[in-house]
């Protein structure tokens, strides 16, 4: 089984429609929304669950006034300063970490378990998915993507799915970075905007820094084709493919308003451009497939290699 | 006062209302030029300065406490490994190991031991740069290391930089979860950028929904707006939220950004659109001050 991330560094450059695109070109996957802090993957696949767990992410502390002696021994060893003047925690400073239980003379302090949120096993159009939903400033997004993963490991094995397709998170923290580690293939999409290369760059650090094989696809590329241009140079460089370069188009808005992947929605089209941009997406996804099978071969596939100078 | 510019979805356009309102606040060819400080708190992916071009020095490393385990005293009774909520200690039948990336500073370790055997040392999360000498706006920006989970505790670190008698701008990373209530936690206004798409609506009531759990004044920006539907619109209609300021779906805008050139500087008509909005936010302020008496 094979695994694949789509990650960007930056927000709002196409990975979910990218993502949500493969999903109706990919014959064999399972569909993993990964950005668990703002899913939106399921607004275009409209998944039906199958099973729902809740989350249970870092526990909080909770102080008994009862019991409390106002010694302050908690304020004190708190490094994150959640336990204000009246002696209440405070959930959304709390880190979980269970110091002030141990430094309590008089047993007021117990750790809380607390749904952080939800995560889903479902099906849709294109096969099944794994996704979740993170409550209102959740702490532990990482570990929430992990049992996203876990889920979308499951669901392959139970239907026989040789593929997980995982749509990540935008940054470089620890959300992204549960959504990379141990997989075969991330592929980023970049724009060639100053902050597009920039967060390109450090994305690609990370994913070095975790030695996962990395290609590069650069979308809205003609907004500005001297940027597109430094982002080829650096990627040569860097020894990193390209697989492809995607014009921008407004199709992709309108696909989205229609609640509909873009291959969905220019399939039949008449419109030249309409058909030209979904067979450009098709050829990137063939390409990423033909990587895919090569990633173990490291003579044809391509190899991780260590960072020159950033 | 303390203006937060948050949204759900990444690439609605903070980056480009932060340093537009900051530009347009610290223009000294105006008569109402503020004492303006910038913080770029999307330190896994910091953006503000390659807009503004500034000199950067360090000012801090933000760093995490972490133990060393002396293995002569250790006499592995696997309290440290039992109590860590991390995993970032696992006990062998013949030491204890520590994974540093997995830690996050609580102490609790060297409080617990019996043996007196965990000293503490710091590892770096990142550092706190600021520009150079006096530039206007001031800045400040973190940047987490590469390969590094703690975003909260450098953006804490940066929020420290706040001076409370000036007006500070901080550009929050997108989401909603730890690192935005890191940004935005005790910030006085949020402004919420959004597009008026099917993502970008969804993740606006996501955001929504952590800005009035933190109980902070908010309102709308519209970015790109033409492009999508009126969705957003009729939304912050039902809810009363205020729409501060729509800023077109603009080629020019769109290009200027990918060039790295906040767009106030080649389009001066637009300071005066954001100095707008920052009376309209204070006037939204003094009418929630009015309804607390």
């Amino acid at each position: 089984m094979k695994q694949l991330t789509v990650i960007s560094g930056k927000g709002g450059t196409g990975k979910t429609t990218l993502t949500a695109a493969f999903a109706s070109l990919a014959k064999n996957a399972v569909i993993a929304d990964c950005d668990v802090d703002t899913a939106d993957m399921h607004l275009i696949l409209k998944p039906e669950i199958l099973e729902k767990e809740d989350y249970y992410g870092f526990e909080v502390a909770r102080i008994d006034p009862e019991l409390c002696i106002e010694c302050r021994k908690c304020r004190e060893f708190c490094r994150y300063g959640a336990v204000n003047e009246n002696f209440e925690v405070d959930p959304y400073g709390c880190e979980g970490c269970a110091v002030c239980t141990i430094v309590c003379p008089n047993g007021a302090v117990s750790m809380e378990q607390r749904v952080s949120g939800q995560s889903f096993s479902s099906e849709t159009r294109f096969g099944p998915m794994a996704h979740a939903k993170l409550g209102i400033g959740e702490e532990a997004s990482g570990k929430l993507v992990s049992a996203v993963r876990s889920n979308a490991k499951k669901l392959a094995e139970q239907y026989h799915k040789d593929l997980i397709i995982i749509d990540g998170p935008p940054g470089t923290g620890c959300s992204t970075i549960a959504a990379i580690t141990g997989t075969d293939l991330v592929l980023v999409v970049s724009e060639p905007t100053v902050s597009g290369i920039h967060d390109l760059k450090r994305i690609i650090e990370l994913a070095v820094h975790f030695m996962i094989p990395t290609v590069v696809c650069i979308n809205k590329s003609d907004i500005n084709e001297e940027n597109t241009q430094l982002i080829e140079n650096f990627c040569a460089e860097q020894e990193i493919p390209v697989i492809g370069r995607l014009p921008y188009n407004d199709i992709v808005t309108k696909a989205m308003l229609q609640e509909q992947t873009l291959i969905e929605y220019t399939k039949g089209s008449e419109c030249l451009n309409e058909s030209e941009f979904s067979d450009q997406v098709c050829q990137i996804w063939a390409r990423v497939e033909n990587i895919l099978m090569g990633v173990q071969d490291k003579q044809k596939g391509i190899k991780t290699l260590k960072m020159k100078n950033l | 006062m303390k203006i937060a510019i948050a949204s759900g979805k990444g690439g609605t356009g903070k980056t480009t209302v932060s340093l537009n309102l900051a530009l347009s606040l610290s223009d000294v060819q105006l008569d109402v030029q503020l004492d303006v400080q910038l913080f770029d708190c999307d330190v896994e992916e910091p953006n503000c300065n390659l807009f503004l071009g500034f000199d950067l020095e360090k000012v801090e490393d933000v760093v995490c406490p972490v133990p060393v385990i002396d293995q002569e005293k250790c006499n592995i009774c696997r309290q440290c490994s039992d109590f860590c909520r991390y995993n970032a200690l696992a006990a062998l039948p013949t030491r204890v190991l520590f994974f540093p990336s997995l830690c996050h500073g609580c102490g609790g370790c060297a409080v617990l031991c019996p043996e007196k055997a965990i000293q503490e040392t710091h590892r770096s999360l990142g550092v706190i740069e600021k520009a150079k000498g006096k530039s206007s706006p001031e800045f400040y920006r973190g940047l987490l290391n590469i390969g590094e989970t703690m975003t909260s505790a450098v953006i804490k670190a940066l929020k420290k930089h706040i001076d409370s008698r000036k007006t500070a701008i901080l550009d929050a990373p997108p989401g909603t979860s730890c690192p935005v209530i890191a940004s935005v936690d005790d910030v006085d206004y949020c402004v919420l950028v959004t597009e008026s798409t099917l993502f970008g609506f969804h993740d606006l009531k996501l955001a929504v929904g952590v800005v009035r759990a933190l109980k902070v004044p908010f309102g709308v920006i519209i970015n790109r707006w033409g492009l999508g539907d009126s969705r957003v619109e009729e939304y912050c209609k039902a809810e009363g939220i205020p729409v501060l300021l729509k800023i077109p779906n603009d080629l020019r805008i769109a290009e200027l950004y990918s060039r790295g050139i906040p767009f106030v500087r080649e389009m001066p008509e637009w300071k005066e659109k954001f100095l707008d909005m920052f009376e309209a936010i204070k006037l939204q302020l003094a009418g929630v001050e009015e309804e607390i008496t």
